[in-house]
Formats: structure tokens, sequence, C-alpha cells
């Protein structure tokens, strides 16, 4: 949270970097990547998310207290995910 | 932009300090929702581990067009909020309206587009158990087992409907907000209301941003697949 001003033209610039990232991903998803398409897909997805974040949420111009706030929730969703996906990732009992 | 005689609530020392506890309840909220949606990221990721094979079958034949023109709507969507939060800052009421009543209508119509591709996926027989053939799945040159399509089905729909309440939610917040704007509540000395919304509009975008690969993006699409 600040009072700092931001151009509208930082907005733009972002919107522009979010279509063109989409369009990409939609794009690659008519060629055969195989297994890669989750990887590839993914990562356009954490760089868009982190455009997003930074500049249309601001985190880039707030508050240690709202970083910490987003960290927590991305702590959290970290042990979410590895405790779960250890746990099924490593069954020797595969279901399949 | 007339300052309003009460921009400050009582509990608050300054209007600093009052932007400031808003925001920061705002992003509370948000790990929390981070958290629900991230139980369903988890469940998904175990069972696309698991089912590879038949979660990417069934994700290459979604809906990649509707899902694609949506992506864009809500992203506009977004740059839409972002503008209405600076013009609320610097005390543009009629372009706060403006941005707030674009935002709105953006959001109401990804949730057209979401319900004309739930029409269509009940056309195209993915709608489990009202639309569906096993036997399509069994006889792909490389056979499906139809359970674990419809287990893909399943994430598809609980996904994309927590995710269609969120925005619409996020709607009643806008018609809320430009009605309060409309009435000159907002301006440079208080805009917090519109900035708080915003975290929220932009957090349900973000969701979007992953649910786009992980639902539509896992199998290879062929163009021939493109339509409404």
């Amino acid at each position: 949270m600040t009072d700092r001003i931001i151009p509208p033209t930082t907005y733009y610039n972002v919107f522009a970097a979010l279509i063109a990232l989409t369009l990409l991903t939609v794009g690659v998803s008519f060629i055969d990547l195989g297994a890669m398409h989750t990887v590839v897909g993914l990562a356009i997805a954490i760089v868009k998310s982190l455009l997003v974040v930074l500049f249309f949420m601001h985190l880039l111009y707030s508050s240690n207290r709202s970083r910490l706030a987003i960290g927590a929730g991305l702590f959290w969703l970290g042990i979410l995910l590895a405790l779960t996906l250890a746990d099924y990732f490593t069954r020797h009992w595969w279901a399949y | 932009m007339p300052v309003s005689p009460a921009a400050t609530a009582h509990q608050f020392d300054n209007l600093e300090q009052q932007r400031e506890a808003a925001t920061f309840g705002m992003w509370v909220f948000l790990a929390t929702e981070i958290l629900i949606f991230g139980a369903l990221f988890a469940g998904y990721s175990a069972y696309r581990a698991w089912y590879s094979h038949h979660f990417e079958a069934a994700s290459s034949k979604l809906n990649i067009l509707i899902g694609g023109i949506n992506t864009v709507v809500l992203l506009t969507s977004s740059l839409t909020m972002a503008l209405s939060v600076h013009y609320a800052h610097i005390g543009r009421q009629r372009a706060l309206v403006w941005c707030l009543v674009l935002t709105a209508l953006l959001g109401t119509l990804f949730m057209v587009f979401k319900a004309i591709e739930y029409y269509t996926d009940y056309l195209d027989n993915l709608m489990p158990p009202v639309a569906f053939d096993p036997a399509e799945w069994r006889s792909l040159p490389s056979p499906a087992d139809p359970g674990r399509v419809q287990l893909f089905l399943v994430f598809y729909y609980v996904m994309t409907g927590l995710h269609a309440v969120h925005l619409t939610v996020g709607i009643g917040i806008m018609v809320w907000l430009i009605v309060r704007a409309n009435a000159g509540r907002f301006g440079p000395e208080r805009y917090h209301p519109v900035e708080v919304a915003g975290l929220y509009w932009h957090f349900v975008d973000v969701v979007w941003i992953f649910l786009l690969p992980l639902l539509y993006l896992i199998g290879t699409h062929s163009l021939s697949d493109l339509h409404f």
C-alpha cells in the first residue's frame, strides 16, 4: 500500500505483456509437446501471475506487512502441496 | 473532489494507517483463499500425475477457443480494475465510475462465455453423468479409462465452478462500488475500498491464470477442434 501514483502507461504495458503471454501459451497447445505442455503452461502462468501481483496488486510498492501475508499464504500452500504430493508420489501400490 | 468529513474511521489515527489496515486485512483473507484453491490444485496434481494420459486426453477436448477468449476478457477486466484504483486515487470520479462499470461488464461477459462453454461441453459429451459416452474414450487410438476421464471433468467443473462463484461475488462488489463511486464517496483521501476490492478482483484473475494451463493446456489441441 502506498500513496505513490503509478502512471497508467505501466498498467497498459503489463496488460500488453499479459495478452502476449496468453496468446503464446494457447498457441503452443497446438504443438505436440507431450509432457512439456504442463511445464511450459505453468512457467507462463507463473510469469503472468507475477505481473498481476507485482503491478496490478501493487505488491512491488506495498508494505512488508502485506508481503508477509502473501508470503505466509504461499508458505502454507507449499506445505499443503509438498506433504500431499510427497505421499501420493511415493506410494508403492500405484493405483493404476 | 470534496473530502468526506469522516474520511478516517474513529479507530484509526490517520488515513495512512486506515488504508494499511484495510489492504493488510484483504491480503490475509487472500492468503486463506490461496489455501481453498490450493487444496483443489493439490488434489488435481496428485491425480494428474497418476492418470496423466487420461487427463491429457480429456484436457485436449475442452473448448480452448472460449477458454482463451475468456482469459483475454478477464485480463482486460483486471486492467480496467487497476485503472479504477488509479482514477479513485487521483480523484477523477467520472473515469472511476466508467472503469468500474467496464470491470463489472467484463466480469459478466466472462460468466456469459462460461455458460456458453458449459453448454458446448454438454453438446460435446463432456458432462458426466448427463452427457458422457464411455465408448468414445475406450475407442481412442490410445484408449483412456472413462472413469479417469470423468475424474478430470469433475476437477474441471469444481475448479471453474468455485472460480465462477468468486467472480460472481466480485461482480456484486463492483455494483456496490459503482453506486458509492457515483455518489462521490471515493477520492484521493479515501480510495481504499476500491483498492481492496481490486486486490480481490486481481486474485480471482490469478486463479484463472493457473486454471487455464492446468485444465485446458495439458494436452495437444487440434485446430479443427476450434468451435463455439
